[in-house]
């Protein structure tokens, strides 16, 4: 008998523009033991799935149809006395973000024995046991010591593992783990992962892992589900799926996620373009831009540590590092919305660091370097149409403020990135993630910059739009030669898009060279940590 | 325009509490503009045969003790109130909008010496601070609106300074900066508009407040003075008569601004739903 059946479950919300269908008839059944995926994009459902199974949809949304047996019962309908008795003993969540989802005012101990004693009764000395037996389980170093710290004192990944302890403690027969690694490093992803499957494992626990990342269910899934805007669309052993995608959705979520070995043009099924080729510069020209000794203190801590690197005109450089690297601090003292602590930044010949990051705005080379960012959605003004984000710069830096040549060249820039000229007028909270995304793009192409600053420009998106937006920018480069500064933690995603790489780690470069030949042969060992922790389905890879 | 209006007739209908709020603000403006046609008696001409009359048929809520028509008065001082309500809230909003985006912005000493002198202010019990400015400045009506307007200030720079340090290193803003604009730009043209939504709540509660101080002062005897109506004074010359049973000289103003200051109190909440474009799906 299966653990856990959903049949034709139907999840709906009530909202303004009235009652929308976020999950539409899924169907699947998970015998106790196994391990499923439920893998999509933003918006297929996947988490309200969840929530649904464990009764926690929130109070717009509600079950409209359909069955979930839990052990054989029904508790499609359950009461919320009767689900609570379920939730923590017999089905169990670790949520995304470990860091909201902990009490910051209770040390992790507590939170452990609190969640031990929502339904055993054991004595004050038990719990604490427990509990260390937990921390202990969860590979928490030195759990005494640890026990009374507080969710502040520890780092994501940490917290994470407390959340995992707590998820364990009533030793559930399922556990459903929503995005559990979201926002945590590669490395740190790659060791809870293990942790959590070496747990399930252990004691024989049925896992839900709900995640958008191919390489990650691959890993770490017996089967795996894909969903596409409520709706199953594809169910099969990892394996399978993977190497003979049935479903149109799936061949192109596939095709979409980057492997060691994809170019950017297959991510979205074109043939490979040549490589770029930039005529021979000119004996004894300067460099586009020469970055020197760049440190940057915060209080006596060095944020970037003696870091230097030469990028030429129309060449693409990748700045690759785990959170505090300080490869977005560099990202911003080239752009100079930062000052530096000491070195030089050359931008041409000139030395553009003697103009204050304060007044930077005024400097004729304002408009040379320009920004993409990362979260495309706080990047633009909620007050501003997408016609106004792109037009304002223009105005600014280029002088232009002719309404009708002003029109004209936002609506090329607009038209390079492929957003249609319809939504110009249309204000960001009307946009998606993709088309924020291009007018990010758009605005800083629209100046013509000679080099594109991109702080993790697609980190934000999901990865068919990924894809996409990666093929826009590789076109935009090969057009215009324009040079990159290509920050990113993904990997595979600079391999792609940089034909040099940088490797960064605490403020310090680990190694750098020629792309291929860094991710062929690295010759550090962190490069090779870093490197083996991403998340793979490419059986040759493995 | 047209968006922002049915925008607004959706929140209105979702949440009738804000709508009736809406009625009960716009009805209150549209008395303070047309009270002198309004009302049935004259406001100022006294009458003293008819003094102290119980609420009638001709007199809707009574006379005073100098045979003056309450309600007529009522409508009258409405206008007065308003106006400097009004005319405060809107000076303290500008400019400690302004002070407080630039103090949220900039940061550094000029935030902090800002950040001190207001801490000195709000530790004066405000009322105490607005009573001694209209005793030094003058017993007039445009004393009472800068004293009113002065002792809000601190609440809006402080808000102001709030809202834009939450924003001033979000994406947006160091997108205008790398898109060229000046600093006083980003803080007028970017950082003002988005911080308005939150501000037309303090607005909107701070109306309210600023009635009760005016009136208030005028009901120690600072600021308006008699014969012009206004509620704090009919409250202050009506008290005398309350333990003699005439009570419609209080209550009726009382009751004026009571509702009145719950009028906006209340709008405020739905204000900020109506002004967030994000709300706008």
């Amino acid at each position: 008998m299966s653990l856990l059946q959903v049949q034709d479950l139907r999840v709906s919300f009530s909202t303004r523009r009235g009652v929308v269908e976020a999950v539409r008839g899924i169907s699947f059944d998970l015998p106790a033991g196994r391990t499923l995926a439920v893998v999509g994009e933003s918006g297929s459902g996947k988490s309200v799935t969840a929530y649904a199974v464990t009764g926690l949809l929130d109070r717009a949304g509600r079950i409209a149809g359909g069955k979930i047996l839990f052990k054989g019962r029904d508790i499609t309908h359950a009461r919320e006395s009767e689900l609570r008795a379920l939730r923590g003993a017999a089905i169990s969540m670790v949520f995304q973000n470990p860091r909201a989802a902990l009490n910051p005012i209770r040390s992790i101990g507590r939170q452990v024995m609190d969640a031990l004693s929502a339904h055993n009764s054991l004595t004050g000395r038990e719990k604490r046991e427990k509990a260390l037996d937990l921390l202990r389980a969860v590979l928490i170093r030195d759990p005494e010591r640890r026990f009374d710290a507080y969710p502040h004192e520890l780092s994501g990944g940490m917290c994470q593992r407390v959340m995992i302890a707590m998820a364990m403690a009533c030793e559930p027969a399922l556990l459903i783990a929503d995005e559990p690694t979201t926002g945590l490093d590669v490395t740190t992803q790659k060791t809870v992962m293990d942790l959590l499957a070496k747990l399930v494992a252990e004691r024989d626990m049925a896992m839900i892992l709900i995640t958008h990342d191919l390489g990650l269910a691959a890993q770490y899934c017996e089967n795996v589900a894909v969903m596409q805007e409520g709706v199953l669309v594809e169910q099969a052993p990892a394996a399978q799926l993977f190497q003979r995608p049935q479903h149109p959705y799936t061949q192109r979520l596939v095709a979409a996620s980057p492997t060691p070995r994809s170019t950017v043009q297959e991510l979205v099924g074109e043939p490979p373009a040549p490589p770029i080729i930039r005529p021979a510069p000119a004996p004894g020209a300067a460099p586009l831009l020469e970055v020197h000794r760049l440190t940057k203190l915060y209080d006596g801590f060095k944020a970037v540590d003696d870091v230097s690197f030469t990028l030429r005109a129309g060449e693409s450089l990748g700045l690759v590092g785990e959170s505090g690297s300080g490869k977005s601090t560099i990202s911003r003292m080239v752009c100079r919305l930062i000052d530096h602590s000491g070195g030089s930044v050359v931008f041409d010949g000139h030395d553009i660091g003697d103009v204050k990051a304060r007044d930077f705005h005024a400097s004729r080379f304002r408009r040379e370097i320009q920004l993409v960012f990362q979260d495309p959605h706080e990047s633009l003004n909620p007050r501003f149409t997408a016609f106004d984000a792109i037009a304002r710069p223009v105005t600014r830096l280029l002088g232009i403020t002719d309404s009708r040549e002003l029109t004209g060249r936002v609506e090329e820039a607009a038209e390079r990135c492929g957003l249609p000229r319809n939504l110009l007028g249309r204000f960001p909270h009307q946009l998606s993630g993709g088309q924020k995304a291009r007018v990010g793009i758009a605005r800083a192409i629209a100046v013509g910059p000679r080099l594109l600053v991109l702080d993790e420009p697609t980190a934000a998106l999901d990865v068919s739009v990924q894809a996409v937006v990666l093929k826009l920018l590789d076109d935009l480069r090969r057009q215009d030669g324009l040079a990159f500064l290509f920050v990113s933690h993904d990997l595979n995603v600079v391999r792609m898009m940089c034909e040099r790489t940088i490797v960064l780690r605490q403020g310090q470069v680990v190694e750098q060279g020629d792309s291929a030949a860094i991710f062929a042969a690295p010759s550090d060992a962190y490069t090779r940590e870093l490197l083996t922790a991403i998340p793979h389905f490419d059986p040759v890879a493995a | 325009m047209s968006a922002t209006l049915k925008h607004a007739a959706w929140v209105l209908r979702g949440n009738p509490v804000t709508a009736l709020a809406a009625t009960g603000a716009t009805l209150l403006v549209l008395i303070a503009i047309f009270a002198p046609w309004l009302a049935p008696h004259d406001p100022i001409a006294s009458n003293v045969p008819m003094a102290l009359q119980p609420p009638s048929a001709t007199y809707w809520a009574g006379t005073d003790q100098l045979g003056r028509d309450v309600f007529s008065r009522l409508l009258v001082a409405t206008r007065l109130d308003l106006a400097i309500a009004i005319s405060a809230v809107s000076i303290s909003f500008a400019a400690g909008a302004v002070i407080g985006s630039f103090c949220g912005y900039v940061g550094g000493w000029l935030d902090k010496s800002v950040g001190r002198v207001v801490d000195v202010l709000m530790a004066f019990p405000l009322f105490v601070l607005a009573m001694a400015m209209v005793a030094a400045l003058g017993n007039r009506v445009e004393n009472i609106v800068i004293a009113t307007a002065f002792i809000n200030l601190p609440f809006y720079i402080r808000f102001a300074r709030a809202e834009v340090n939450v924003r001033r290193n979000l994406g947006w803003v160091e997108a205008a900066r790398s898109g060229g604009e000046s600093h006083l730009t980003i803080v007028l043209r970017y950082l003002l508009p988005n911080i308005l939504p939150a501000m037309a709540v303090q607005i909107s509660l701070n109306l309210g407040w600023a009635i009760l101080n005016a009136a208030g002062l005028s009901f120690i005897g600072l600021g308006v003075q008699p014969p012009t109506p206004e509620w704090g004074i009919m409250v202050a010359e009506g008290a005398r008569f309350i333990t003699a049973g005439q009570w419609w000289l209080v209550a009726y103003p009382g009751l004026a601004l009571m509702l009145t200051v719950l009028c906006f109190n209340l709008l405020g909440d739905g204000l900020r739903d109506i002004l967030d474009p994000r709300m706008r799906t």
